[in-house]
């Protein structure tokens, strides 16, 4: 394997709080190479999104380091696309503004915007909601309007925090699908920050599982099966979400009572 | 569907004009005093008089959008701050909080003897209280704004410039608005206040120097018209926020 797309090395994030300093996150370490899909699994509070904050350049870690294509990661990367849970789009821009935000912040002529932005929306199937407004699309549509500000910027690296946690249980499937052929097509690296473990077997061909606060790396899971076909109904699926159900459950428990406590 | 928003809120007017009529009519009737005339009597006294109330109109018109510019255009940059940089707002939140409630109307004494009697001290009383109002509220918007835009915003390579003008100012337009809405009715409020105390120009000053002669009709040409100067202000901001916000109207 060449040098990874992304590397994070040694992290730890450090809060400071009203009630001394919370470790969010400890000692991180994952490489995740080109084109490849990660999922990272782990109850809330575990420092997920922080990692993936410290792999997008947005916050810098209190030690250790995130690199990509072997450069340490200082700031936004142009071709690093990150999609939050809310998805980041602007109510006061159409689909194609929003879209197009992120060619437009980097000067991109407006001729060649429109263009590429045409593109992105038909490839997710928002082509004729160019117009539209946020508040005018559905869930699932802002999603996939998420997916196509990613696709203009010619991400490489993919990264997703919870990006589907607000959509109901049959669109979120619908959404996993999308996002999996949208990877399979475009062939960027692909890191997704979940709680659900059913969306971490099926886009995940590395599962990374982590503890509670202070968040650590548990295990790493291989699923490489996951391109296969009708992956949801593979018997080997549900083998998989079991057995990492109760890889969460032991790391969940070996943490502290209280944990247990507050799910009951 | 455009000419049917129009069509209802033509229709709305009327009704509100005829609710107004009709309560002046009756209220003027019950009063049964020459200092409140009753619309038909009132209404004429705007064509009678109008040689000496347009010219005082203007005046009035002039000083109160130039101080609400003024107070606006300083507002907005020092509310962006505030609501965005938690050190300027440390340093300028405990300022404010002392400063907003102050009633600034009690400062034209202090004005009109720094500043004399024209255009300058209604100006700067004006400016005063809509900047107050307008730091305020842009403040609270501008505090408001999902952190995630922003971080989504920034990954997608966003300078600080860009920030304000796509997520930030954006975000704080309807509010803006609505306090320049609010403040516009002060802000006539004030207008009259400081016209009829100093000077002898404007609206305020052509109402109190009638009330002085005792000319009620002449007074009440005076009040009408400084009613459609605030009508005037208030309907312009609210075609400014459908311009401005369409986005919020949708769905």
């Amino acid at each position: 394997m060449g040098e990874p797309k992304l590397r994070l090395q040694g992290v730890s994030q450090v809060y400071e709080g009203a009630r001394g300093e919370t470790c969010a996150l400890e000692n991180m370490n994952i490489d995740v190479a080109s084109g490849e899909a990660i999922a990272i699994l782990g109850p809330s509070g575990c420092g997920k999104s922080t990692s993936l904050l410290v792999a997008a350049g947005l916050r810098m870690p209190t030690s250790g380091a995130a690199f990509v294509d072997g450069q340490p990661v200082e700031g936004p990367r142009l071709n690093t696309a990150l999609i939050l849970q809310d998805f980041g789009l602007l109510p006061w821009k159409t689909a194609a503004e929003n879209a197009g935000l992120g060619l437009q912040v980097r000067r991109v002529p407006k001729r060649d915007r429109v263009a590429r932005v045409a593109d992105a929306l038909a490839k997710v199937g928002l082509a004729d909601f160019a117009n539209a407004y946020p508040a005018e699309l559905s869930g699932g549509m802002r999603q996939r309007l998420a997916m196509a500000r990613a696709l203009t910027c010619d991400a490489d690296l993919l990264l997703m925090d919870e990006p589907l946690s607000a959509l109901d249980a049959l669109l979120r499937e619908e959404m996993q699908d999308m996002l999996k052929r949208t990877w399979r097509e475009q062939g960027y690296a692909q890191v997704l920050v979940t709680h659900s473990i059913e969306e971490a077997v099926y886009l995940g061909q590395r599962i990374v599982v982590m503890s509670p606060r202070p968040g650590r790396v548990t295990h790493v899971v291989d699923n490489f099966e996951m391109l296969r076909e009708d992956w949801r109904d593979d018997a080997l699926f549900f083998d998989r979400c079991r057995a990492l159900r109760e890889m969460l459950r032991c790391v969940a428990s070996g943490q502290s009572e209280r944990g247990e406590a507050r799910h009951a | 569907m455009p000419k049917n928003i129009v069509a209802r809120r033509v229709l709305g007017y009327v009704f509100a004009i005829v609710v107004i009529l009709a309560g002046w009519q009756l209220t003027a009737m019950a009063v049964s005093n020459s200092v409140l005339p009753g619309p038909f009597d009132a209404f004429p006294m705007v064509a009678q008089y109008f040689g000496e109330l347009w010219p005082a109109f203007l005046v009035s018109l002039y000083r109160v959008v130039v101080a609400m510019a003024i107070g606006t255009v300083l507002a907005i940059p020092l509310g962006l701050a505030c609501g965005r940089s938690p050190r300027a707002d440390a340093v300028f939140a405990p300022i404010l909080y002392f400063l907003y409630p102050l009633p600034k109307v009690v400062l034209l004494p202090v004005l009109i003897v720094l500043l004399g009697l024209a255009d300058a001290p209604k100006i700067v009383l004006i400016a005063i209280t809509v900047f107050f109002q307008v730091l305020v509220t842009v403040r609270d918007a501008a505090k408001s704004v999902p952190e995630e835009s922003i971080l989504s915003m920034r990954s997608l390579g966003a300078n600080r410039l860009d920030i304000y003008r796509h997520a930030i100012i954006p975000a704080t337009l309807p509010e803006l608005f609505t306090a320049l809405r609010i403040s516009s009715g002060t802000a006539v409020a004030i207008l009259f206040f400081a016209e009829g105390i100093a000077g002898s120009t404007g609206l305020g000053y052509f109402i109190v120097n009638a009330w002085a002669l005792l000319a009620y009709p002449k007074m009440f040409a005076g009040i009408i018209a400084m009613a459609v100067l605030g009508v005037i202000l208030y309907e312009l901001f609210d075609i400014a926020e459908r311009r401005f916000t369409r986005w919020r109207r949708v769905r």
